[in-house]
């Protein structure tokens, strides 16, 4: 029995190995299945080069260069250690701008997710077939184009000649606009000139980036929770506060990440749209361009980072990620 | 009882998301409005008249078609290095696991989550630490950067609904890795690497905030615009740049999505 069994197994193995594939392709192709390994070396080194050196590399030389400081009579960089170019950071000029544009970032984050809302719990909920996908390009379209666009087109709204002001001026409201405008912070000679003036353009420039994300999340409570809650003898009001804004939290700090983030960082709206005063992304590029003192905008850059490293790993924490 | 679909939104809702919806659209229509009208000294509503004068005005400027022309080839060529660094690494971190997957997302993550003046003025420092001097390289090289996460996520989205007994299956019958390649996993991530791409190339079209630090004297057109907006010299050939510039870049947004939209019947995602 076993000796008649035995052949049969050799014959059996020798079959299940396959002859090695011929040509160049064939040989790479069986070594990569032998050793998967090399294969997924093969693939992450270009995209992990590339990124580690170009990108990482010019991040941790910029950094580094906020280590140094420079010289306030001869303007040039000294090239030794030393904390003093962050201790100019809280000289209160500076902590002015600082102070400024967070506000700025968490009065266009509150008012973002507040616009978002309605939008995204009517596409997650009401919006069918047709509407949904019309729901879906109508905030992947604004999303996607142009950024200076959208920059321009508020220019033109905003004007003291535009079509706000028309707008104002037919509905026999243009004591409300000007009563806005004599309020000391917000206001100012006319609205492209004003905070209202920025906050309006960030506000409308980064709206899509909080939609996305708050639709995702609210996609994903189910309508019998919110029917449930209703039997259960809850208001509207209270169904909206004890069910639905928990489950939509994590999609709203989602897009919050976006919102907060990139107003901390623009230069470009504060400086097209708004007064004089400077905003974190305004002062590092006058710090870097006409001022020349690189290790200033250095430290000013770190500002956004820690303040998003926070944000970063507080948003981890309530589960914003799964909602990406 | 199922009650989705039969259940009618209420008035407020309705008006909020609707106006929610004018709110984001209305801006860019205005640009079209523009873009004809027959003022040229301000931003006079509503315009005295209409002509198509600008266009042609438009046509015959020689600065607009240089900076087009270099904004093209910029998007161009970073859309390309993007697909194949961001296709590579999809496919690396959606087919294995392996120590570090987490650090290589988020490393690919981290240039359009960090603000976009960060990535350009640390370019730029690095530019004049190695003494590289500006050119349209430059540019494609910081563009390139933040373009393959479009693409990255393009196709990792696609490559998890792509179901690997195909890719075993095709191994099985005798094809190797290259002839798998061309014939199973590149027809099903196709279009999804299309729309990365093409999504890309708008990123990239558009890019301003990294551009402005690694161009150097050049334009592209954004900085053409740029400019424009701090300085206004020619309003309406810009009210002109700015329609074309919506053309241009929401022609690929909706094809993107033409292309991705039927994603989940994806040959292979019933597993």
């Amino acid at each position: 029995m076993t000796t008649s069994a035995s052949p049969a197994t050799t014959v059996q193995r020798e079959s299940a190995v396959l002859p090695g594939q011929g040509g160049i392709t064939g040989a790479l192709s069986d070594k990569f299945w032998r050793n998967p390994k090399l294969l997924l070396i093969l693939m992450l080194t270009p995209p992990a080069l590339w990124l580690g050196i170009i990108y990482l590399g010019s991040l941790f030389a910029l950094l580094a260069q906020s280590f140094f400081s420079i010289d306030e009579f001869s303007g040039m960089v000294q090239y030794e250690l030393t904390l003093k170019t962050y201790g100019e950071l809280f000289r209160p000029a500076n902590l002015d701008i600082i102070i400024r544009t967070v506000s700025m970032a968490v009065i266009v984050t509150l008012a973002a997710a507040c616009v978002a809302f309605p939008i995204g719990y009517f596409a997650a909920r009401y919006a069918r077939g047709k509407w949904k996908a019309l729901f879906y390009i109508g905030v992947m379209l604004p999303l996607w184009s142009s950024y200076l666009v959208k920059v321009y087109a508020w220019k033109l709204i905003l004007a003291k000649e535009g079509i706000l002001t028309w707008i104002f001026t037919k509905l026999h409201l243009t004591w409300l606009l000007e009563a806005w405008l004599t309020i000391p912070i917000i206001g100012g000679y006319s609205l492209s000139v004003s905070y209202t003036g920025t906050f309006l353009v960030f506000l409308y420039v980064w709206l899509p980036f909080m939609v996305l994300p708050v639709q995702a999340a609210l996609e994903r409570v189910p309508g019998s929770f919110i029917e449930a809650s209703g039997d259960l003898g809850a208001t509207p009001g209270q169904t909206f506060r004890h069910v639905i804004f928990p489950l939509a939290l994590p999609g709203i700090v989602a897009g919050s990440i976006f919102t907060f983030s990139l107003t901390l960082g623009d230069y470009i709206i504060p400086q097209i749209v708004g007064s004089s005063r400077l905003f974190i992304g305004q002062a590092v590029y006058a710090q870097q361009g006409t001022a020349g003192n690189i290790p200033l905008a250095a430290a000013f850059t770190v500002v956004p980072i820690v303040i998003m490293g926070f944000y970063l790993w507080g948003a981890k924490r309530m589960g914003a990620f799964d909602a990406l | 009882m199922r009650s989705d679909g039969k259940q009618r939104a209420p008035w407020g809702l309705k008006l909020a998301a609707g106006l929610g919806l004018a709110f984001m659209h209305l801006p860019i229509a205005l640009i079209f409005v523009y873009a004809f009208t027959t003022e040229d000294k301000s931003y006079q509503w509503p315009p005295p008249g209409f002509t198509l004068k600008w266009l042609e005005v438009t046509w015959n400027r020689p600065d607009v078609w240089e900076a087009l022309k270099l904004s093209l080839q910029t998007a161009t060529v970073s859309t390309l290095i993007a697909m194949v660094l961001g296709t590579l690494c999809a496919a690396a971190v959606s087919r294995t696991k392996f120590f570090g997957r987490e650090t290589i997302s988020l490393l690919v993550i981290l240039p359009i989550a960090l603000p976009g003046i960060i990535t350009g003025i640390a370019l730029r420092s690095a530019f004049s630490i190695a003494d590289i001097p500006f050119s349209i390289w430059t540019i494609i090289l910081g563009h390139a950067t933040f373009c393959v996460v479009v693409v990255y996520n393009n196709a990792v989205a696609r490559f998890r609904r792509t179901s690997g007994s195909l890719v075993e299956a095709s191994m099985d019958l005798g094809a190797n890795s290259f002839q798998t390649f061309r014939h199973v996993i590149l027809p099903n991530i196709g279009t999804a690497l299309l729309a990365g791409g093409m999504l890309a190339f708008a990123l990239s079209f558009d890019e301003v905030i990294v551009t402005t630090f690694t161009a150097g004297q050049q334009s592209t057109l954004p900085i053409w615009m740029l400019e424009e907006l701090v300085r206004p010299r020619q309003r309406p050939v810009t009210n002109v740049v700015a329609m074309v510039v919506v053309l241009v870049t929401v022609l690929p947004i909706l094809a993107a999505y033409y292309l991705t939209r039927d994603g989940d019947q994806v040959a292979g995602s019933g597993k």
